[in-house]
This record gives C-alpha cells, sequence and structure tokens, in this order.
C-alpha cells in the first residue's frame, strides 16, 4: 500500500504522480492539496491530472547520514539514499524523489531523462509501504 | 523609506551548552542596552524573534524576554518566520517606530538547539508537507543545500574546493570574533577530509546548530538625536518578501517546485528580489555595498548570494571568491564575522546577528575583522516556507 494515500498511481499502466490543475490552465501544483496556488486565479478547485512519467534531472545528491525520523531507515548499517529533484517534462515543475536501488551519483548528471518508478519505502509485519522513486531511462525502460 | 536608528546591539556568544534559551535572549538585550545607553524603562516595545524548540516560552519570546528583564508594560510582539524570524521582528519594531506607537523598541532572538539533524514535529502528519519530505524522500535541509551546490557545479564549472575555500575564508575572518563558536582557522584539507553529508558538500561545508542570543535597541532618528546619538548607524531598508508565483526552484520544505509551464507567467527568481526590495527601500544599489553578512547555511551557498544580491553576474562567484574580493581586505568583504560556518545557526538570533555584526562594521569597532572604511552594509538571509530577510544599514 501507498506510504500516504493520493499522491501518486501504481496499476499496470505504470505509476504516475496525481497533481493538480487549474481548470483550462497550465498551472499545476504537486501534491494536489499542498502545492499553492496561482494567485492570478486564486485558491480554486483543482482537476486531478495525472503528471508525466518523464523528465530530466535538474540537480540531485546523495545523503550520506540517515534522515531523522519520520523517515524509517530500512538497512543496517545505513545505506546512503540518493535524491534526485527532476523537472517534468510536460509541466516544467521540479519534483523531488530517491531513486531507486543501485542509482548513485556517479550515475546521474544534470539534464539525463529519468522515468518515476514506484519502490518499497519500507515495510512492516503486515505488509511493503510504496512511494514514487526516479530511475534513468536508460536503466529500466520499455518504450 | 523612513530610516530608524540603532542606538545599541549586542550578543552573547555562540556556542553549545543546552541552557534555558531566555539566559542567552537577556544576556544579549542587556549589552544592547549598555551598547546604547539606553534605559531599559524607556523601551515602549519589545519584539521577540520565535524558538519553535524550547516550548511555550519560545513561542512567546518578546513576552518572555520581557518579563526575564522585568515587566515594564511596554508593547510586545512575537515573530516567527523560521531563519527570517530576526528580520520579521526587526520590521516589526520599525513599523511601531515610524507609525510613532513607541520611540523606542528593544529586538532580541536566542536560541537552544537539539543535537543533530533539525527534523518535524512527532507524530503522523501526512498534510504536513514538512513531514512528508522526511517521510517519503528523506530530504534533510542539507539534501537541499546539496541539491542546489550539485546544480552550481554543473551550471558554472564550481568545484568542491571552491566551496571549501568559502569556509575557509570564512575560518579566518570567525577567528577573530569573540561572539562565534568556532575560533579555528581550517585550512582546504580539513574541509576535503571531513566526511560527506549530502554530496557534494561536506561536514566542514555545512553549518552546525547552535545556542546563542543576539538583540538590538532601535529607535525614531528624532529620539536618537535628541538623546545624544548624532551620528548613529540606521536602518534603510528591510526586506521581508514571500516569492512571486511561479518560483521554479525548489527549496525547502517543498517537494516540488512551481510549474513554469505557462510561458505567460511572470517569472521573478525569489531569492534575487530578496535584495531587490532592501536596495529599493534604501535607494541603493550593489555598487554602494562595502560589506555583506550572506546566510551561508552552506558554503556553496554564499556563493549563490553574490550573484543573487547584484555582486556579480550568474556564474561569475568563484572568480570573486578566487579573487580575494570577498575576503577582508578585499573588494566587498562577505561575512567578516565569520558566518554561519564560524557560527553555527542559532535560528531566532542569526539574523539579527548579521546586523550586530555590520553595526560594529560601520562604527569601525570591529577590531582585527575591522573592513576599512565601511559606510554601507547589507544583510541577506532566508527562512523556509518562502521567508525572505535582508536589511541595509547605512552611516
Amino acid at each position: 500500500m501507498p506510504a500516504v494515500e493520493g499522491l501518486f498511481t501504481f496499476d499496470d499502466d505504470g505509476p504516475r504522480l496525481i497533481g493538480g490543475r487549474v481548470p483550462g490552465t497550465e498551472s499545476y501544483f504537486f501534491p494536489k492539496h499542498l502545492g499553492g496556488a496561482d494567485p492570478r486565479v486564486g485558491p480554486v478547485e483543482l482537476e486531478e491530472v495525472l503528471l508525466s512519467r518523464r523528465g530530466r534531472v535538474w540537480s540531485y545528491t546523495t545523503s550520506h547520514y540517515p534522515p531523522p525520523p519520520p523517515f524509517v531507515v530500512t538497512s543496517e548499517p545505513y545505506e546512503p539514499i540518493t535524491i534526485a529533484a527532476v523537472e517534468l517534462e510536460s509541466e516544467k515543475m521540479v519534483v523531488l524523489g530517491q531513486c531507486t536501488a543501485g542509482v548513485g551519483p556517479e550515475d546521474l548528471e544534470v539534464g539525463m531523462e529519468m522515468e518515476l518508478a514506484v519502490d518499497t519505502l519500507y515495510g512492516d509485519d503486515d505488509c511493503d509501504y510504496l512511494v514514487w522513486k526516479w530511475r534513468p531511462v536508460a536503466a529500466g525502460s520499455k518504450d | 523609506m523612513d530610516e530608524i536608528a540603532v542606538l545599541g546591539v549586542g550578543m552573547h556568544p555562540w556556542g553549545k551548552w543546552g541552557r534555558n534559551f531566555t539566559e542567552y535572549g537577556v544576556a544579549a538585550a542587556r549589552n544592547a542596552l549598555a551598547d546604547a545607553g539606553v534605559d531599559y524603562a524607556d523601551v515602549g516595545f519589545v519584539s521577540g524573534a520565535v524558538t519553535v524548540r524550547c516550548g511555550y516560552p519560545g513561542y512567546v519570546a518578546g513576552s518572555t524576554f520581557a518579563r526575564a528583564l522585568g515587566f515594564t508594560g511596554a508593547q510586545l510582539a512575537s515573530s516567527y518566520s523560521a531563519c527570517a524570524s530576526g528580520a520579521t521582528a526587526l520590521q516589526v519594531a520599525r513599523g511601531q517606530i515610524l507609525s510613532n506607537a513607541c520611540d523606542v523598541a528593544l529586538v532580541a532572538g536566542a536560541d537552544t538547539t537539539p543535537k543533530g539533524f533539525l527534523a518535524p514535529n512527532t507524530g503522523e502528519r501526512p498534510d504536513d508537507i514538512d513531514w512528508l519530505r522526511f517521510h517519503l524522500v528523506g530530504a534533510t535541509n542539507p539534501v537541499y543545500f546539496g541539491l542546489h551546490a550539485r546544480r552550481r557545479m554543473d551550471l558554472y564549472g564550481a568545484t568542491t574546493d571552491d566551496f571549501a575555500m568559502v569556509k575557509v575564508k570564512n575560518s579566518r575572518h570567525g577567528a577573530h570574533n569573540p561572539n562565534a563558536r568556532f575560533a579555528k582557522e581550517y585550512g582546504l584539507d580539513d574541509v576535503r577530509n571531513s566526511p560527506v553529508v549530502s554530496d557534494p558538500l561536506r561536514l566542514l561545508d555545512i553549518c552546525a546548530t547552535s545556542d546563542g542570543g543576539a538583540a538590538m535597541v532601535v529607535s525614531s532618528m528624532e529620539w536618537a538625536r535628541a538623546h545624544g546619538h548624532r551620528d548613529p548607524v540606521r536602518v534603510a531598508g528591510i526586506s521581508t518578501v514571500s516569492p512571486t508565483y511561479p518560483d521554479p526552484v525548489i527549496d525547502l520544505p517543498y517537494l516540488a517546485a512551481d510549474s513554469v509551464a505557462d510561458p505567460s507567467a511572470p517569472l521573478v527568481g525569489f531569492k534575487e528580489s530578496i535584495g531587490a526590495r532592501a536596495y529599493d527601500e534604501a535607494g541603493l544599489g550593489p555598487d554602494d555595498i562595502d560589506v555583506a553578512e550572506v546566510y551561508d547555511l552552506s558554503s556553496a551557498m554564499e556563493l549563490d548570494w553574490y550573484e543573487q544580491l547584484g555582486f556579480c553576474a550568474p556564474g561569475e562567484a568563484e572568480r570573486l571568491l578566487r579573487d580575494g574580493d570577498t575576503a577582508i581586505g578585499g573588494r566587498l568583504p562577505v561575512n567578516p564575522s565569520g558566518g554561519l560556518g564560524a557560527f553555527g545557526e542559532a535560528v531566532p538570533a542569526q539574523a539579527i546577528a548579521q546586523v550586530c555584526e555590520l553595526t560594529w562594521q560601520l562604527r569601525g569597532t570591529a577590531g582585527a575583522r575591522q573592513v576599512d572604511g565601511a559606510r554601507v552594509g547589507i544583510t541577506v538571509n532566508q527562512g523556509l516556507f518562502g521567508h525572505g530577510s535582508s536589511v541595509i544599514v547605512r552611516r
């Protein structure tokens, strides 16, 4: 199940981030309910849209110390996590996400194409909790 | 914008002791009052910068400091805008003075910080963007610093040694500052050999969290002149601007920047707009600045500010640094106090501490770290959730 409801899809059509859009415009927001507003129209009811699956690396970093709670550290000892900021293809909006396992800073450069994946954030006795992550297109593309 | 006078400034040294933040704030306030030669009974307004890490007394910092100094019936306010809180507290005090609600105001901020990463409030908080960034992405504050540093390397060819040079420069400045927490002068190898925190930034590139306190006594120009302050340092501009939508740059604590797919939307860089507002109020520009105190939460961030304050064009900050322009003795010294690299961050005190340093610089009383002939100075900082902060002082 998703670690937090309502932020992304993960069905057979491939994962997508769930964003908001001011109806009839190109003003997009993520997360839909926490992404701010366009002051030219104000806090209108946003329509739900699925955001571009692909984008290009705006920047990236690797966190060598375990983040504090509410992050859940899943490996002992802690394995550094790499985080990418990716500018979505259509929405021209930079979205943060962890990179999939095995992707490190040496695999990334600004401008390279990335695509969305869904992966385990952490698990407990009941189930795995899922989150969106970024991975280089070359590493996992089917199209 | 009408000016107000800086009658006195004071600090409690920065460190890591874990004592009650009130102690630091009161010590700073007493030092500022003594520096001003102002009787506490003349303070009509106490403007506190809030800490959210010290319980209820921290939320009502103005009251906490006023009560510890002794309640006099003065009016109170307590302001929170994250790292920008001190500038907001000064902004509120200026409004009181310029609207003739008071003649003299005390502005103070202090903090006691926990060890390690700053973290969000506890509990399950899926509607809190600050909670989501930690929970879903592990995006600590240094993660955002690392993203911006890496982008500087990619766009402008900055190197990790450039970032280390900022730390080396600021530690050389800070070694002469009795209020700084770290007296050590670091060399390039010290930075190079410190562990990576958030690639490409190392431990010595990233500011620590500290305890400390800073305060100012400010008044109307009329009151200052009537009480013997013939040529005080003046506050000529204060900026507490928010971003202008759409802001395409990802910054803490958000998971996404604004979309810039709509070509008709105005593009105003947030960080550039912070200093621009202060320049506008003061009727001054980057060429008028003699000395600057900028927020070096990371060493790389200091370089960003050179450009965002207009000291040079985008991509030229490394050249300024390498040429020594921003060291004491150079054309435009930056962070003569030692900056956050030498202090570590005491959130609500930091923006006030920046103005304290500039006040000493403009008075010519900064001792071994004096910038010769400084007449105009600018501070800049930024609090998360879109809080700009910049103050211009002149003499």
